[in-house]
C-alpha cells in the first residue's frame, strides 16, 4: 500500500490522488464546505462508500485513528469540521475505485452549497 | 403582576403572542425486565418500527424536512448505533434502559462539540431516542400521532419530528430553553415562517402565562402590561401589512417612485427551483448556474442531457406564449467550484486560476458539447429568448474565440440535420479588466457579477470572514466600475443587467440604480421584499429632473 503523496491533501488528489496498490488505497481531501462532515455530508459520505465491496476507513490523520466510512455513526462522532484534511484507506478489490469517488465526493463539497459565499456569481 | 422579559437568540423570525404550552416529554412504560434474549428482539423489533415510521414522514415531507429524516433513519440503521445498548442487554440490563444510556451518551458527545453544527444535531439524536422508546412502550411515537398542539410551544429542545407532527396552520412559536438557530427544526420554523427564539436559559415552565414573542429580536415578554401589549399590537399590525404589500406586489412588474421600471430577473441554480414559481414573479431568468449539471454520478453530461434542461428552463419563461429572455451562464466551475476529473487541481490561488472560460476555452471538447446543447436549445419552444453568458471574460479574444465555436458547431449540426440556431451572446462584468476596458468588447449584453467584481477591486476574498466588510459591494469603486459598464451599454445599446448578492439586497438597491443599472437579477425567495425595495427609490429627487 502507497501512501499519498499529498499530505495537505486538498486540491491535490482527484481521482488521480488516490494511489493504488495491489488490493489496497489510500486518499485524502480538505473539507471545505462550510459545515464540515455533519448530517447530510456524512449521509452521502457513507452511502457513497457502501456502494463499494472494499473495506473502506476515514481518519482524521494519515495515521489515523480510523473508522468505518460505512458508518453514519462512527463517521459522525468524529466531528470533522471545516478545514479538516480526511484521509481514506481501502482493501478490495475495487478499493482505488472507493478511495477516488470518495476523494471526489469531499472535493465537490458534497455537492452541496448553492447559497452562501460558494456559488454566488 | 409585573411583566418579565427574557432574552434569548432569534432562530426565526416573527411575532406571536397567546399562551404558553409546554411540550410534554415522552417517556417510556415501565415494563417487566425480560431474559437477554427477548430484551435485545424488543429492541430490534422497536427499532425496525423507528425506522419505518421515519421512511413513512420521509414519502410525506418537503425536501429539506426529508434529507433530516433521512440523517435519522441512516443513523438508526447502522448497526454502531445500538451496539452499546445491545451490549448492555447481554449483561441483564432492561432494553428501555440500555437503549436511553447508550444514546444519552451519543447525545452528550453530541453537545459536548465546540461546533455548533454539531451540537445542533443532538435534537435529531434525543428525535431517535424517543421515537425507539415509544416504540418500545408499545405506544404511538408521539411525533407520529398529532398530539401536539400547536400555538405557543416551549420545551427544553424540540426534535424535528415533533415539529413536523404538529399543526402549525393556525400560526405558533417556538421557545426553546436550549436549542440552536442552526438546528434542523430552525430550518423548518423558518421555512415554514414560524417564530423560533432558542437559548432562553430558563425553564419551560417559567414561560407559562401569556407571552409576547418577537422572535426578530429574539425577546419574550411574560404576562405584558397593557403598554407593551399595545405597542407590540401596532408593530404586528405595521409587520403583518408590510408583508401583505410585498406578497400582493410580488407578481406586479417593479417601477420605481419617478416611473422608472426595472427588470426583475431570476438567479436559478437548479430547475426544480422554479417548480411552483408563478412566472409573473419575474421578467425573466437573468443566470441559470450550469455547475448542477456536472456534479452528478462523475461523469459529465451529454449534449441531450443538458438540451432538455435548457429547454424545461426556457419552456417555463414563456408567458401567454411568449419568449422571454433566460441567460444561461457557460460553465463556471474552477475558483471555489472545483468539479472533479475537469478543474485544475493543486492551484495555490484558485480564484485567480483556470477558472471560467479560461477553463471551457482550455476543456474545448467540453466546451463544445455545452455550446451544441445550447445552439439546439435556442431552436426549440421558447429558444428566442435565450441568451448565453461567459463567466470570467478577462481580454476581447476569450468572446472571438467562443464565437468561432459557436458558428463552426451551428455548422455541424445544420450539416446533420438537426434544428439550431444562433443565440445572444453577452459576458459576465467580474474582471476588473473587462469592466475598465468595456469599449473593446464585443458582446451582445452584459452581466455584472457584484460578488466577484467585488472581491478582485477590493482584493478581499469573499471566503474570507475577517474581511467581509472590505468586501463591500457599495464600495465607491465598485460601483464606478459597474456605473461606467451602464454608461457604455446604454451608448452601444446592450443591455446590462447585475446578478451579485448586491442584486437581490432592499439596502443596495438605490445605489445600483443610481449607476444606470435597470435589470437586476436575484434569487426567487429575495423578490417580493426587492420589488418593495425598487418601489420605494426615487430617482427624480435630488439628481433633477
Amino acid at each position: 500500500m502507497n501512501a499519498t503523496s499529498h499530505p495537505t491533501g486538498g486540491s491535490a488528489a482527484g481521482p488521480s490522488g488516490a494511489d493504488a496498490g495491489e488490493a489496497g488505497a489510500r486518499g485524502s481531501a480538505l473539507l471545505t464546505n462550510a459545515v464540515g462532515l455533519h448530517a447530510r455530508p456524512s449521509v452521502k459520505l457513507t452511502q457513497l462508500a457502501k456502494s463499494f465491496a472494499a473495506a473502506i476507513e476515514v481518519g482524521l490523520g494519515a495515521e489515523g485513528p480510523w473508522v468505518d466510512a460505512k458508518s453514519p455513526v462512527k463517521i459522525m462522532r468524529v466531528k470533522a469540521g471545516k478545514g479538516t484534511v480526511l484521509h481514506f484507506r481501502a482493501e478490495g478489490p475495487d478499493a482505488a475505485a472507493a478511495v477516488a469517488a470518495l476523494v471526489a465526493l469531499v472535493e465537490r463539497r458534497f455537492d452541496e452549497e448553492e447559497s452562501g459565499h460558494g456559488d454566488a456569481p | 403582576m409585573s411583566e418579565t422579559r427574557l432574552q434569548g437568540r432569534s432562530a426565526s423570525p416573527g411575532l406571536a403572542a397567546g399562551p404558553v404550552v409546554l411540550l410534554a416529554a415522552p417517556r417510556a412504560a415501565a415494563r417487566p425486565a425480560l431474559d437477554p434474549d427477548a430484551a435485545a428482539g424488543a429492541l430490534r423489533r422497536a427499532m425496525s418500527r423507528a425506522a419505518g415510521e421515519i421512511a413513512a414522514l420521509v414519502a410525506t415531507s418537503e425536501p429539506a424536512a426529508a434529507d433530516m429524516l433521512g440523517f435519522q433513519l441512516a443513523l438508526l440503521e447502522d448497526d454502531a448505533l445500538a451496539e452499546g445498548a445491545f451490549h448492555a442487554i447481554s449483561l441483564g440490563v432492561p432494553a428501555e434502559l440500555a437503549w436511553q444510556q447508550a444514546l444519552d451518551a451519543e447525545i452528550a458527545g453530541y453537545e459536548a462539540a465546540e461546533d455548533e453544527y454539531f451540537r445542533a444535531r443532538a435534537a435529531d439524536l434525543m428525535d431517535v431516542r424517543d421515537r425507539v422508546l415509544d416504540a418500545l412502550a408499545g405506544g404511538d411515537s408521539g411525533a407520529g400521532s398529532g398530539a401536539a398542539a400547536s400555538g405557543i410551544v416551549a420545551a427544553h429542545d424540540l426534535p424535528p419530528s415533533r415539529f413536523l407532527g404538529m399543526d402549525w396552520s393556525a400560526g405558533g412559536a417556538i421557545l426553546l430553553a436550549g436549542g440552536s438557530p442552526t438546528s434542523h427544526v430552525a430550518m423548518l420554523a423558518r421555512s415554514r415562517g414560524i417564530p423560533m427564539i432558542v437559548g432562553l436559559g430558563v425553564a419551560p415552565e417559567a414561560l407559562l402565562g401569556e407571552v409576547l414573542v418577537d422572535a426578530t429580536a429574539g425577546a419574550v415578554v411574560i404576562d405584558p402590561s397593557p403598554e407593551t401589549r399595545r405597542a407590540f399590537e401596532r408593530q404586528r399590525e405595521l409587520d403583518g401589512r408590510r408583508a401583505a404589500t410585498e406578497a400582493a406586489g410580488a407578481l406586479e412588474p417593479a417601477v420605481t417612485r419617478d416611473g422608472t421600471p426595472v427588470a426583475v430577473l431570476l438567479n436559478v441554480a437548479d430547475p426544480a427551483e422554479l417548480d411552483g414559481l408563478d412566472p409573473a414573479l419575474c421578467d425573466g431568468i437573468g443566470l441559470v448556474r450550469t455547475e448542477f449539471l456536472f456534479h452528478d454520478a462523475g461523469a459529465l453530461p451529454g449534449e441531450e442531457a443538458q438540451r432538455a434542461v435548457y429547454a424545461r428552463i426556457l419552456a417555463w419563461a414563456c408567458r401567454d406564449g411568449r419568449a422571454r429572455p433566460v441567460t444561461i451562464r457557460t460553465l463556471d466551475a474552477g475558483g471555489d467550484k472545483p468539479i472533479a476529473g475537469l478543474t485544475v487541481e493543486g492551484e495555490s490561488n484558485p480564484f485567480l486560476g483556470v477558472r471560467g472560460i479560461r477553463l471551457s476555452l482550455a476543456r474545448e471538447e467540453v466546451f463544445r458539447v455545452q455550446l451544441r446543447a445550447l445552439l439546439r436549445a435556442a431552436a426549440g419552444p421558447g429558444g428566442t429568448g435565450l441568451k448565453v453568458m461567459l463567466p470570467m471574460v478577462t481580454v476581447p479574444a476569450e468572446v472571438a474565440r467562443t464565437r468561432a465555436l459557436l458558428a463552426q458547431e451551428l455548422a455541424a449540426l445544420a450539416a446533420a440535420g438537426l434544428p439550431a440556431a444562433l443565440p445572444a451572446l453577452g459576458i459576465m462584468i467580474e474582471v476588473p479588466a473587462a469592466a475598465i476596458a468595456i469599449d473593446l468588447f464585443e458582446a451582445d449584453f452584459y452581466s455584472v457579477g457584484s460578488n466577484d467584481l467585488t472581491q478582485y477591486v477590493t482584493a478581499a476574498g469573499r471566503d474570507i470572514g475577517a474581511l467581509a466588510d472590505l468586501a463591500d459591494p457599495l464600495n465607491p469603486a465598485v460601483l464606478r466600475l459597474v456605473e461606467r459598464v451602464a454608461q457604455d451599454g446604454a451608448a452601444r445599446g446592450r443591455e446590462v443587467s447585475l446578478c451579485g448578492d448586491a442584486g437581490g439586497d432592499p439596502a443596495a438597491l438605490p445605489a445600483l440604480l443610481r449607476t444606470g443599472l435597470r435589470a437586476l437579477s436575484m434569487a426567487p425567495g429575495l423578490v417580493p421584499a426587492a420589488k418593495a425595495a425598487l418601489r420605494a427609490v426615487d430617482l427624480a429627487g435630488g439628481r433633477g429632473r
